[in-house]
């Protein structure tokens, strides 16, 4: 039965892992806009080549 | 270039813009354009080899009609100015972003990100739609600042860069709090629903004595950020609420969060129950969806836009060595020379030095009729000059002109004075008493009885009480509402106006601009018949005024341009000009030689025509009421009825008609006239709805319950207002009002669904027979069928009204 303390801790340390990943996402501005990046991967390839980048943020 | 100009029969849509070619189709590279603008833009894509911009959306152009003088971008190479707008600077790079307003479809997407493309000195676009913005990198060596607006404005994407861009960074971040409060609820309450599963299930028996404290202790640790973090903003409101003596709607929110997580942590602490963590990480997790939903609709209005948007950022001052030199308007100092140009704002109020002005007033009176000024006298900020350019002298700062006056007017920083009494707070105020007496009430009678049995059901009411629908119901009610309004182009401020127009009783109109179409005024010819010959020759003459009055009479007529000798313009008075020898003379009745007493009626505004000193007739100007007011007006008689005009009466009779004998007139209101108008009906217990346009009603707009800015582009108006209305949606005023009054019904249906589920909570909880069990279920449930319930009833009622 003492498994389920193992158990328990992995699920919640997964469950931790997507809330830095979202957290992360937002961060990185990825909730800013949700209606070009659609549009845009649409485009032939012309599009150009870089991701999107806040003007204000730093690169890393 | 296989450019001619042809007249066809078949009206067609221009290439670019997908106008109707009216006037005349140019036809170039087998397409057809309505004008050259279009036709430039066109080559000029087409020679970048840029033409997937016509394919990814039918005429995705913008109209290239109204193009004013490139050098108006001078004041960018100001160095001021540059690093004003410009967000990062390095030696090799500038970054920086644009509000354009007239992005509209896929196609503009694509054309502004590959802006590389047409100057080599762009290296990196991206488009924000939502936010109609577009963040631009460039190297300040290839390029400058100057030349990639006036790309962005030959391609018809002018940047809208005001006085407010340049007045000082406003932060510009994203807020994203909403958004990391809600991941992180929504993170916790997923796991403490899996640790309190056992609970669920009714297997507490056996799981109860090896993993009970250890999944409480979890479910409490992973609680800790839910409470001091996500549902921090509910605390506050409630804190500020208290402080302000006022019982709101966050104030049971934030007792029953509280009861909630100090119950559970005494349950867990000394090991009674599992508590009751799911139900308070679940009910902020639901709130703050409530919360996000009604941010989002904001996000796509900015609002925080002020009378500085429409000042000129820059402004041509006179040297005195007699050099031109644009300046900011924000670095315009007292006793500088300025030189205005047709159609420009006077940025400050000035004296006139020189020049011919006719001034338009349109902006803050609201009266379109521009009116002559002589040399030595003031011309107020916010004015338009029309004709030849003027020079000025400053006599004021910009931050102290009349505008700028009436803007700083006490009305305008009172705010949040819709806070108070909202429905869900008069609500939420008398569900707090009842929850609080039938908690205390339980707690009296069980005391003597059984103090565990006390404890267990005081907390329960308050648990189980806790008034998450009234919380829910509202904004997501609201929220729709909002959303159902957006669709329909009317823009509300925030979800409290829905209320205060659920309650209007009265309603005042602005009438230049709201009632009328200024853009539309009819004309009406009178005299002798007009021959072919005659109507060109007029059209010949015109077609070298601005005067507004001029071009509504130039589009009426029909025929082609010819050349005019001795052409003259007489500002305030009219023009002459010789056409095929005969002399046209157009304009007043005492320039055209008319005697005033053949006058009958002064107060229209008529234009006489005379060819060789002979009279031929009059132009007269009508008011042109929108469309189907008469019917508008007719569907809102159960209110009563109001006009004020900054205009003289002579309409009168109309508007008497149009709006029926009771309703009150005024006519030569000033700006504070009609401010204190609107007071003296909110002092008499009215309820007062203001619709008008220019920002003069600003004050009106302001002082009402709630204010309307009627618009023609949203995205250019927005003063002081509660609610923003596409002049092409004026017809559905009462519409919105009858659905705005039908959704608060629906607020009280949600109510009446939460009662049901509080009546049956509260009757087990002060009888104590209520379990964990019953509250994780009965918690979530009706929470979420709370929020259905909102979502399909608005959606529903909102098929119903037609909207």
């Amino acid at each position: 039965m003492y498994i389920i303390f193992l158990m328990i801790a992995v699920s919640v340390s997964v469950a931790t892992a997507f809330l830095v990943a979202f957290l992360w996402a937002v961060r990185s501005g990825q909730y800013d806009d949700d209606y070009t990046p659609a549009v845009r991967m649409l485009f032939d390839n012309e599009t150009p080549a870089k991701p999107a980048q806040k003007p204000d943020e730093s690169t890393s | 270039m296989a450019t001619k100009a042809a007249l066809r029969t078949e009206i067609q849509a221009c290439y670019h813009c997908g106008d109707k070619c009216v006037e005349e189709v140019i036809v170039a590279h087998e397409k057809s354009f309505c004008c050259t603008g279009c036709k430039n833009v066109y080559e000029l894509l087409e020679e970048n080899n840029l033409c997937t911009y016509y394919n990814l959306e039918e005429n995705p152009g913008l109209t290239g009609k109204i193009k004013g003088s490139e050098s108006r971008f001078a004041y960018l190479d100001d160095a001021g100015v540059e690093t004003q707008l410009i967000s990062f600077k390095s030696d090799t790079i500038c970054k920086l972003t644009f509000y354009i307003p007239q992005m509209h479809c896929s196609s503009c997407i694509w054309l502004l990100e590959n802006l590389f493309k047409l100057n080599p000195g762009i290296s990196e676009s991206t488009v924000n739609f939502l936010r109609k913005e577009v963040s631009l990198t460039y190297f300040p060596q290839k390029t400058t600042l100057r030349e990639v607006v006036t790309l962005l404005s030959r391609i018809g994407y002018e940047p809208e860069i005001t006085l407010a861009d340049t007045d000082g960074k406003k932060s510009s971040k994203p807020n994203r709090t909403i958004i990391y409060k809600l991941g992180i609820a929504g993170f916790c309450f997923g796991n403490v629903m899996l640790l309190a599963f056992p609970d669920y299930l009714a297997i507490t028996e056996g799981l109860q004595r090896t993993f009970g404290s250890f999944f409480g202790y979890l479910s409490f640790l992973l609680s800790i950020p839910v409470f001091f973090y996500s549902a921090r903003g509910f605390f506050t409101s409630a804190w500020e609420g208290i402080k302000q003596r006022m019982v709101n709607i966050d104030l049971p929110i934030a007792t029953g969060l509280l009861a909630l997580f100090f119950t559970s942590i005494y349950q867990v602490v000394t090991g009674t129950g599992p508590g009751y963590f799911d139900s308070f990480t679940g009910l902020v997790f639901f709130m703050l969806i409530g919360k996000y939903f009604q941010q989002k609709t904001y996000d796509t209005l900015s609002f925080d836009r002020d009378y500085t948007s429409y000042f000129p950022v820059s402004v041509t001052v006179l040297k005195e060595d007699g050099k031109e030199e644009a300046v900011a308007v924000r670095n315009l100092k007292v006793g500088n020379r300025i030189r205005v140009r047709n159609q420009e704002l006077i940025p400050a109020d000035a004296i006139l030095l020189r020049g011919q002005a006719m001034i338009d007033y349109s902006f803050v009176s609201g009266e379109s009729e521009p009116v002559e000024k002589v040399m030595g006298e003031v011309i107020y900020a916010g004015g338009r000059q029309v004709g030849e350019s003027v020079e000025l002298e400053v006599v004021k700062e910009v931050s102290q002109g009349y505008l700028t006056q009436l803007w700083n007017d006490s009305i305008f920083s009172k705010e949040e004075k819709h806070s108070v009494n909202t429905y869900a707070n008069v609500a939420g105020k008398w569900f707090i008493i009842v929850t609080m007496l039938v908690a205390a009430g339980s707690l009296f009678y069980w005391v003597p009885r059984d103090t565990e049995m006390a404890m267990k059901a005081f907390t329960s009411v308050l648990i189980i009480a806790c008034p998450c629908a009234l919380s829910l119901a509202t904004p997501f009610v609201h929220g729709h509402t909002l959303r159902v309004f957006g669709r329909n182009k009317f823009y509300l401020k925030n979800t409290h106006v829905v209320e205060t127009l659920a309650k209007i009783d009265t309603i005042v109109f602005d009438k230049t601009g709201t009632l009328t179409e200024p853009s539309a005024a009819e004309i009406n010819y009178t005299g002798k018949a007009l021959t072919a010959a005659h109507e060109q020759s007029i059209k010949s003459v015109l077609s070298h005024s601005t005067h507004p009055l001029s071009q509504r009479i130039f589009q009426s007529l029909t025929g082609e341009v010819v050349a005019v000798m001795h052409f003259q313009e007489f500002a305030g008075k009219g023009l002459v000009g010789e056409v095929n020898e005969s002399v046209i003379r157009i304009g007043s009745a005492s320039y055209v030689g008319v005697k005033t007493d053949a006058v009958k009626d002064t107060v229209k505004t008529t234009v006489y025509v005379s060819v060789d000193g002979v009279l031929l007739g009059y132009y007269t100007f009508y008011n042109v009421y929108r469309k189907g007011l008469k019917h508008i007006l007719h569907e809102l008689e159960d209110k009563k009825l109001a006009v004020l005009s900054g205009d003289n009466d002579h309409e009168q009779a109309r508007l008497k008609e149009l709006l029926g004998t009771e309703a009150e007139l005024n006519f030569n209101q000033s700006p504070v006239q009609k401010l204190e108008y609107i007071q003296q009906l909110k002092d008499r217990q009215h309820r007062v709805l203001m619709v008008g346009d220019g920002l003069n009603d600003a004050g009106a707009l302001k002082q009402s319950d709630a204010g309307i800015a009627l618009s023609n582009s949203v995205t250019n108006f927005s003063p002081s207002c509660d609610a923003i209305l596409d002049a092409a949606a004026f017809d559905k005023l009462s519409m919105f009002l009858g659905f705005s009054r039908k959704t608060m019904k629906i607020i009280l249906a949600t109510f009446a669904v939460s009662l049901v589920y509080n009546v049956i909570g509260l009757t087990l909880a002060v009888q104590g027979l209520f379990s964990p069990l019953v509250s994780a279920i009965l918690m979530p449930i009706s929470s979420l069928s709370v929020i259905i319930f909102a979502t399909l009833s608005v959606k529903f009622a909102a098929k119903r009204a037609g909207l």
